[in-house]
């Protein structure tokens, strides 16, 4: 929102302060200010101007050569502006001075010597008019400098709008003066106003037939207006806020506006009989005054003259009731309708307007009769024939309750933490517009009705008025006076930190952020469909309308698109999936470790036994565990039949490891390998740490002894492995593969078993004895030593 | 005999001479002083030997063997040297400037970030809490005072999912959950100082500078009497160690439903230091985090009585943040999943202060 300055100086008196400084302390105190504009400054020279003669350019049928009386000396002037006439007072620029696009300067057009310009508005930058000559619509003598009868000279700023989401009051500029008057501590002036004088019986019939969407409705008719003009100073002021002049009653109603905060429509009185306020029993078109026809559903409020609608109710007016040129008569409504209804409307159509945008801010409902007051007395001091022309209608549906708050000093002074006086304390409420009881160091203040609407209901809000003015640059600021506690984390944190400084950097593997949705078409190019899920009821895009139920999808898809980075990579995410619903029907979401290796250097194999180093190293490192795997059927349609395997530890699924389906493999990557392991972090987070038990190496020399296995068609390692583990033998420390061999026709593997014993050095008739029952038990299962 | 002996000397003088390698002088120690060598030989001939002359002969054999013994280790000594010299000279001169190539794993730079901050607020007695992503309209919005029709919750702004739920749209959604899980630690007259990061989500369309899916970090700390003015010194102090230098703050009125008052905190711009530059768009503030005092509405939905409590909150972006220390100006590298990119994030080590804020 624009402010000017120079209107905010006709409610507060600004003399002698610092205007920048000032804008300053608004931004501090109130709302952002986003921009400074110093208007006139790009004006010099510019004074009134009369054509004391037309003639036309002898080879030119636009042109005109004119003698114009600069009050100094009468000027030849070459102009192509169309309305020239003999007699016009117009704004002249002397050649030397300047308008906003550039010095003027004595020039030769067509063959014929110019001394100044002749200006229209738009080329002093006071208005978009560019149709022709401005014409200076008030008394002055010629050569008098434009800037001495006109308010070109001002300072505008622009305030953030977001900043003012909160402060219904700050949305004209007399709330922006209540805010300069507190911040200097100078007086607010009232409003001048006109009260509607008028004797006779005509009253505007107003039904409000929607008492839930309206708070008030109020409306009043003038007639007998003759000027449909608005004076140039006040379309200077109008164009400085950003608004174009219309006519004089369209303007008006802006400058309440942008005055008061207060929308008003003024209808066309003669299109106006009696006035219903009510949403339509069906769906139907309406035309708004910018041409535009618009699909009203059934919950738009409307403003009906009876049964034809004339206006959507606090966003546009409409085309056939619209304020044409020669209106004599005018019914003015000022209204408050409910902000969320106005709102839902005005996103409904896709039409905000500046009246929209203020009504959301759920507007007093206070100000409706005093914007009528305002405009009676604007437009008479401007049409002095105008009069009221019929009773007040005013219905009041609904009010806001009055709001009274009780505090005290200790409370402020236990919310600041600084020592604020009393008498600050008054002053500034009291200048704020709220109505204060002081008994002691006990405070009662009353909200006045422009802030009580949804603003200030509590005693913090209060403690934001009394500190916001007083500035919190001038708060000493102070360390609380906590005691110490001890800092725990939740381990979820730590064992996630954990987890990236093995993978990142005992794997080197990579750290990446993927979106919580699946998008079906790049799942395509992998050969996976989205799996049934979760789904986000409004996002732009259907494609990624599911939440992931796993992280490896997404990790893939991002493994595939990064095969120009190397020829080896792993990627890594903790992030979340949605794993079905819980009991409540909510979702079930789950912290979730993805890690997906792609690799075209190595075996498939090779790959999937570096990925189960992996996750042993994770358990052994965060839990000093061993994680067992078993091979599952896959859950997803993507994981490899055969080679999915169960992560568990102490007998609880932890997390998962596949190859990819070949189908799937193939999409990904014709050459390179890629082995997927997830883990559910939430899960892994429960799993019950091992101590470290120290344990005395012993001292005495071990023996080992190798054997060569024929491994069988369907034989596992953890088979074997039962064949020694029966023995329960304290002596046997470990067992390694030293050697595989796979000629394709026979396979094996060499395992060397370690056995030493705490107090003796072990015979080798003992360790035999050992041996020669492990071979035993292996046979029972068919395997046989290699010759 | 005599002669015998001298013979023996040179001719074990002539072969040590050309001999090249321990073995060829362990062939000649074999030869001369072993067993069946040239001085046991000479030693047997003792024998034939006048008697008056054994004592004299039997010296000379002795100085021979001495002599050969002698040069035998001199000779090892020698070649052992020459070894030594030969393994060096035949040794490979490394090229220290070859380049190495070595896989380096990354983090993911909101990681760095996060960790650094949580750093810092665990120094300043926080503790770290992780929340979900999914929540209901209770904890995003009831639970923060944010009204049933206060546009944040219009549909455009937020992903609403079919449970019912919806994806949290600002870190504040865990406010309700931690004030409750912390009351009993209020109560003991600990105070509560928490931090909870988390990705969050706005349905906005995705340009350089607007993501859909971003990191916000969020903290509060409630106790007996804490004042805008504790506020203030905190954010002041945070700031300063985040940024690594003496930050100037400065408050102005913001709304948030769930503060009272509530503030944009700025920070003057650490590039210029307040005159003005492109980087603060010459206002000479850097607007950086939104906080205030909780608003006591929200105190009471986590059970707590705003007579007795009040506290402050203050929320970090993250996602901007991270820009801000990497320089990092197309947001959409955070989720990009680009190797690229994102490799460059090898370790926690962090960009010099001056490289800061761009």
């Amino acid at each position: 929102m624009f402010v000017s300055i120079n209107w905010i100086k006709e409610y507060v008196d600004l003399e002698g302060l610092d205007i920048k400084k000032l804008i300053n302390s608004f931004t501090l105190a109130t709302a952002e200010v986003e921009d400074i504009i110093v208007k006139g400054d790009d004006l010099r020279d510019v004074v009134v101007g009369e054509i004391l003669s037309v003639e036309n350019h002898p080879n030119s049928k636009k042109l005109h050569l004119l003698k114009v009386d600069g009050g100094d000396k009468i000027y030849d002037v070459v102009c192509g502006a169309p309305n020239v006439h003999e007699n016009m007072k117009i704004a002249f620029v002397k050649a030397g001075g300047r308008v906003p696009a550039g010095e003027i300067t004595k020039a030769t057009v067509a063959g014929f010597e110019s001394e100044g310009m002749c200006c229209s508005a738009f080329e002093l930058g006071i208005s978009d008019d560019k149709s022709g000559l401005m014409e200076i619509d008030v008394d002055a003598p010629n050569g008098t400098d434009l800037k001495d009868i006109y308010p070109i000279e001002d300072i505008i700023f622009e305030v953030d709008n977001k900043s003012l989401t909160n402060r219904p009051d700050l949305w004209g500029h007399y709330g922006i003066a209540r805010e300069f008057a507190a911040l200097t501590d100078r007086e607010l002036k009232p409003l001048p106003l006109s009260e509607l004088a008028y004797d006779g019986d005509e009253k505007i019939k107003v039904t409000v037939a929607r008492p839930d969407l309206v708070y008030r409705y109020s409306c009043v008719k003038m007639d007998n207006i003759t000027k449909n003009t608005s004076p140039m100073s006040l379309q200077i002021r109008l164009y400085y806020c950003g608004m174009r002049g219309i006519n004089l009653l369209a303007d008006l109603t802006n400058y309440i506006m942008l005055e008061m905060g207060q929308p008003t429509h003024a209808f066309d009185a003669n299109k106006i009989d009696e006035i219903v306020v009510d949403t339509p029993k069906e769906d139907c078109k309406f035309t708004t005054l910018d041409n535009t026809e618009r699909d009203i559903t059934t919950d738009t409020l409307l403003i009906q003259n009876g049964t034809t609608p004339v206006a959507i109710a606090g966003i546009m007016g409409g085309l056939d009731s619209e304020i044409v040129g020669n209106t004599d008569a005018v019914v003015l409504e000022c209204a408050n309708f409910d902000g969320v209804s106005v709102r839902k409307s005005s996103s409904r159509l896709g039409l905000r307007t500046d009246a929209s945008a203020r009504y959301e801010k759920m507007l007093d409902p206070e100000m409706t009769v005093t914007a009528a007051k305002r405009f009676a007395y604007l437009l008479t001091s401007i049409d002095a024939g105008a009069k009221v022309a019929s009773q007040l209608t005013d219905e009041y549906v609904r009010k806001y309750p009055e709001i009274s708050i009780d505090f005290n000093k200790a409370y402020v002074d236990k919310y600041t933490g600084i020592d604020i006086t009393n008498e600050r304390i008054v002053k500034t409420l009291t200048a704020l517009g709220f109505g204060v009881t002081e008994n002691g160091d006990n405070f009662t203040v009353k909200v006045p009705s422009y802030r009580a609407t949804k603003d200030v209901t509590i005693k913090a809000d209060i403690i934001e008025e009394i500190t916001r003015i007083y500035g919190y640059d001038n708060f000493s600021i102070i360390t609380t006076k906590s005691p110490l506690k001890p800092v725990r984390s939740a381990p979820v944190r730590s064992e996630s930190n954990e987890i990236k400084d093995i993978l990142v950097k005992h794997y080197n593997l990579h750290e990446v952020h993927s979106y919580i949705w699946g998008d079906v078409r790049k799942y395509k190019k992998l050969g996976i469909d989205v799996e049934e899920n979760v789904k986000i009821l409004n996002i732009e895009s259907s494609d990624n309308g599911t939440i992931r139920n796993s992280m490896l999808p997404t990790l893939l898809l991002a493994a595939s698109e990064n095969k120009d980075f190397g020829e080896s990579y792993g990627i890594f995410e903790i992030g979340r999936v949605v794993d079905g619903l819980k009991e409540n029907g909510y979702a079930n979401e789950r912290r979730r470790l993805g890690i997906v290796l792609y690799d075209k250097t190595v075996t498939e194999k090779d790959l999937f036994f570096k990925a189960i180093t992996i996750i042993n190293n994770i358990f052994s490192q965060i839990k000093h565990k061993a994680p067992e795997f078993k091979k599952v059927a896959p859950v997803h349609a993507w994981q490899h039949p055969k080679n999915t395997a169960e992560i568990t530890c102490d007998g609880k699924k932890i997390g998962i490891l596949n190859t990819l389906h070949p189908t799937n493999a193939q999409k990904l990557d014709k050459v390179a390998k890629v082995v997927c392991i997830e883990i559910d972090v939430d899960d892994f987070i429960t799993v019950k740490g091992d101590n470290i038990e120290f344990c005395e190496p012993s001292t005495q020399q071990s023996t080992y002894y190798d054997l060569s296995l024929i491994m069988k068609e369907g034989t596992t390692f953890a088979m074997l492995s039962e064949c020694w583990n029966a023995l329960n033998l304290s002596e046997l420390d470990s067992v390694k593969v030293i050697d595989t061999y796979d000629n394709g026709e026979i396979k094996s593997v060499t395992v060397r078993l370690i056995f030493s014993a705490k107090d003796r050095t072990l015979e080798m008739d003992e360790v035999q004895g050992w041996i020669n029952t492990i071979l035993e038990n292996l046979k029972k299962i068919g395997i046989e030593l290699r010759n | 005999m005599l002669d015998k002996a001298q013979q023996l000397k040179v001719q074990f003088g002539e072969k040590v001479a050309v001999a090249a390698t321990p073995a060829d002088l362990e062939q000649l120690r074999i030869e001369f002083l072993g067993k069946k060598g040239y001085i046991s030989s000479l030693m047997a001939e003792l024998r034939n030997v006048p008697n008056e002359r054994k004592k004299e002969a039997g010296q000379i054999i002795n100085e021979v063997k001495q002599f050969i013994e002698e040069s035998i280790k001199t000779k090892n000594i020698e070649l052992a040297k020459l070894e030594e010299e030969r393994l060096i000279n035949a040794a490979e001169d490394y090229d220290v400037t070859f380049p190495i190539t070595e896989d380096k794993g990354s983090y993911h730079p909101i990681t760095l970030v996060q960790r650094e901050l949580e750093d810092i607020f665990a120094g300043m007695g926080f503790s770290i809490e992780d929340y979900d992503e999914i929540v209901d309209d209770y904890h995003c919005f009831e639970a923060l005072n944010i009204p049933k029709h206060h546009p944040a919750r219009d549909m455009q702004d937020t992903y609403y999912l079919s449970t019912n739920q919806l994806l949290k749209t600002h870190t504040s959604a865990a406010q309700n959950a931690i004030l409750k899980k912390y009351t009993p630690e209020l109560e003991a007259d600990r105070p509560i100082r928490v931090i909870f990061p988390g990705r969050c989500f706005r349905n906005e369309k995705i340009d350089a500078c607007h993501e859909n899916t971003f990191f916000q970090m969020e903290g509060v700390m409630v106790d007996k009497d804490i004042s805008i003015s504790n506020l203030i010194y905190f954010m002041k102090t945070m700031l300063s160690e985040v940024f690594r230098q003496d930050i100037t703050v400065r408050l102005r009125p913001g709304f948030f439903p769930f503060v009272e008052p509530g503030f944009e905190l700025d920070i003057q711009c650490t590039i210029c230091k307040g005159e003005g530059c492109p980087s603060c768009k010459d206002s000479g503030w850097l607007e950086l985090c939104p906080c205030g005092m909780i608003h006591p509405n929200v105190l009471i939905s986590g059970g707590l009585d705003p007579e007795k409590y009040t506290g402050f909150a203050f929320g970090l972006g993250l996602t901007r943040l991270a820009m801000m220390r990497y320089g990092i100006k197309d947001i959409r590298v955070f989720n990009s999943c680009n190797l690229k990119s994102l490799s460059q994030f090898e370790n926690t080590t962090f960009t010099t202060p001056e490289k800061e804020v761009k």
